[in-house]
């Protein structure tokens, strides 16, 4: 079923045009028949929980804003997409800015919000050009930047393109970097619904989220909660890469069992190997063995239940014959790199995890190594101001749990046991 | 004892943004509640401008947003994509995250780096090429992938490679 994906790729996807010929913007008309406390309504009857990784109730997120404030209240959408394994929101971006926008504008109705910004990573240039060029559509067609027909309500929306940073993702970081600061994560409380963008309220929400939203006024939030389970209602939007046949973005109903995903949808395990881990949310998930996927099917509490999460829907295929060091070590650089540096478990946590790994790696490791890195991930878990230090230990715990024998297996051998860069690549089939 | 040379320290003359260009940034920070937002704009017009952001054009940002040199330049150097040094006219930014590293983009970079005569961070001596290795860039469906300035290269083999440097003039 496709309800963000409900457009043939022939490429004119964005235009106005084609989103009016889907029926876009139809039921913007019928605003006026809503109050804004019945479209937060029927967004938290829908059940939907945020897109962006962290799978909490928008609705509920909305109803935190406070009942009066005499400062504006800001909506934003969350594009930085920069959990590694994700590339879902680019595709709404680059294919779909008009079901976006006008989630954008039922959302900020909802929330009564005095102006939208939408944040796009820096490198999705071309995302941004599509975005802005959707944005002045929607304007010169008087759905933004006007009265919504029969309301006194107007939207504004603007997009502000990031440069470079994967705490920025954060919601708090975000807000930093839209207020020309550097990106770094602030203390919560107070909470962005309380104090936000510029001190205001501020509601921040994926991009896939908010591109839900049309859908769910459209067909009302019953019908959308009736999509999936019980906790995890609606359709997701999952992007798959790795060893896999058919990488992509796909659109699927909440509860589809991962391996019939996996082998109908995406082709199986490149070259028909065997399938060796799962990261099934995105790199801060923690990882998974065959075994605990048999069953597993692709929602919030089934992934929970099997020892990962959901995240943001970003799947990573790891095919027999990959060393499972090697693949931790990437990650270990990775959030070192990112580590914004303001809170020291961290900063120097992150720098540690990824020199004991890369040593375990390089054969000069030591037994003790496997005991240290846990209790370094123990000082970083809970002890930061956001959560880029729990993500970074989600995969060294995991990784070494999961995968003990190779990291003895380098330990004892005092090399890599597997051919030491990894496989060349393998044409498609 | 050496000290290390402070971003401020070359030539502050050398580089002035264009009147064009400085009446843009002032145009995006009257759109925001607060002047400083139009930070990041601004910095990616500087470097579309100069292909780096040079510290002379820290100072007339700062000037410009009513803010310090010192904050404009914690922002650039808190964010990736903007360079602190010159770099070469085509920059090669090669994905080393977990998706791409998998189906290959070592492979890529060896390729790169022996084709190239430079390794990761560093510019040929013809200003033409510069190298470097970056996390994941949201493409990774279509892994090994690099972007050359702002288009994104994907599915890439070394023959794609070779393709693709040989329409760079
Ligand atoms: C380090 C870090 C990076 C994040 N990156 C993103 C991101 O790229 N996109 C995103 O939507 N949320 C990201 N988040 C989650 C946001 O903080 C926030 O929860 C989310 O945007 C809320 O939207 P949602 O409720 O619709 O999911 C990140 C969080 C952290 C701690
Ligand atoms: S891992 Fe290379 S683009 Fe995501």
């Amino acid at each position: 079923m496709n309800i963000l994906l409900n457009y043939e790729r022939n490429g004119d996807s964005h235009t106005l045009k084609s989103y009016l010929k889907r029926d876009g913007y139809k039921s913007l008309s019928q605003l006026k028949k809503y109050q804004p406390a019945e479209v937060l309504e029927e967004v938290k009857r829908s059940g939907i929980r945020g897109r962006g990784g962290a799978g909490f109730p928008a609705g509920l997120k909305w109803s935190f804003l406070p009942k009066h404030t005499e400062k504006p209240i800001y909506l934003i959408c969350n594009g930085d997409e920069g959990e590694p394994g994700t590339f879902k929101d680019r595709v709404i971006l680059e294919e779909n800015p008009h079901m976006l926008i006008e989630g954008i504008i039922f959302s900020s109705y909802a929330i009564n919000a005095a102006h939208a910004y939408i944040y796009i990573r820096g490198e999705y240039g071309f995302a941004v050009r599509r975005v802005q060029a959707a944005v002045k559509e929607a304007y010169d067609a008087g759905y933004l930047g006007k009265p919504v027909k029969g309301t006194k309500y107007t939207c504004d929306i603007t997009v502000h393109q990031g440069a470079g940073a994967y705490v920025v993702g954060d919601e708090t970081g975000l807000m930093n970097s839209i207020e020309g600061k550097k990106g770094q994560t602030r203390n919560k409380p107070p909470f962005p619904a309380i104090e936000g963008l510029y001190g205001c309220p501020t509601i921040i929400n994926n991009v896939e989220t908010l591109a839900s939203v049309p859908y769910i006024i459209e067909n009302g939030g019953a019908n959308y909660a009736k999509l999936g389970t019980e906790k995890s209602t609606g359709t997701k939007l999952l992007s798959i890469s790795g060893h896999v046949r058919k990488p992509g973005v796909y659109e699927v109903v909440m509860g589809y069992p991962f391996m019939k995903f996996l082998n109908e949808y995406c082709g199986g395990v490149l070259g028909g190997r065997k399938l060796k881990a799962v990261i099934p949310g995105g790199s801060s998930t923690p990882v998974l063995r065959p075994e605990d996927c048999e069953n597993m099917t692709l929602d919030y509490e089934s992934i929970s239940a099997a020892g990962s999460s959901l995240g943001s829907g970003a799947i990573m295929i790891i095919a027999e014959g990959t060393c499972m060091v090697k693949t931790l070590k990437v990650l270990t650089h990775f959030y070192h790199h990112e580590s914004c540096g303001q809170c020291t478990p961290c900063r120097e946590g992150t720098g540690w995890l990824n020199k004991i790994v890369g040593r375990i790696e390089a054969g000069q490791g030591t037994m003790d190594d496997l005991d240290l890195l846990t209790s370094i991930t123990k000082h970083i878990a809970m002890h930061t101001i956001c959560p880029l230090g729990d993500a970074a230990c989600g995969p060294v715990d995991s990784f070494v749990k999961k995968f003990r024998d190779e990291f003895v297996a380098h330990i004892e051998l005092k090399k890599c046991p597997y051919n030491s860069t990894f496989t060349r690549l393998q044409e498609r089939v | 004892m050496s000290t290390t040379p402070t971003p401020f320290a070359a030539n502050a003359t050398d580089y002035k943004i264009p009147d064009k260009v400085m009446s843009k940034i002032n145009e995006i920070a009257s759109q925001y509640p607060e002047k400083n937002s139009a930070m990041l704009p601004a910095l990616h017009l500087i470097q579309d401008e100069f292909g780096w952001i040079p510290p002379s054009a820290v100072r007339q940002l700062a000037d410009a947003l009513d803010t310090t040199p010192n904050k404009v330049y914690a922002v650039v150097s808190f964010y990736t994509m903007f360079n602190q040094a010159p770099v070469g006219k085509y920059h090669i930014q090669v994905c080393r995250n977990v998706s791409c590293s998998l189906l290959g983009s070592k492979h890529i970079v060896d390729h790169l780096t022996s084709k190239l005569g430079i390794q990761p961070g560093q510019t040929t001596e013809n200003k033409k090429f510069t190298l470097s290795l970056v996390e994941c860039l949201g493409a990774c469906g279509t892994a090994p992938v690099m972007m050359i300035n702002d288009t994104y290269y994907e599915n890439l083999t070394s023959g794609k490679v070779d393709e693709i440097l040989n329409t760079l003039a």
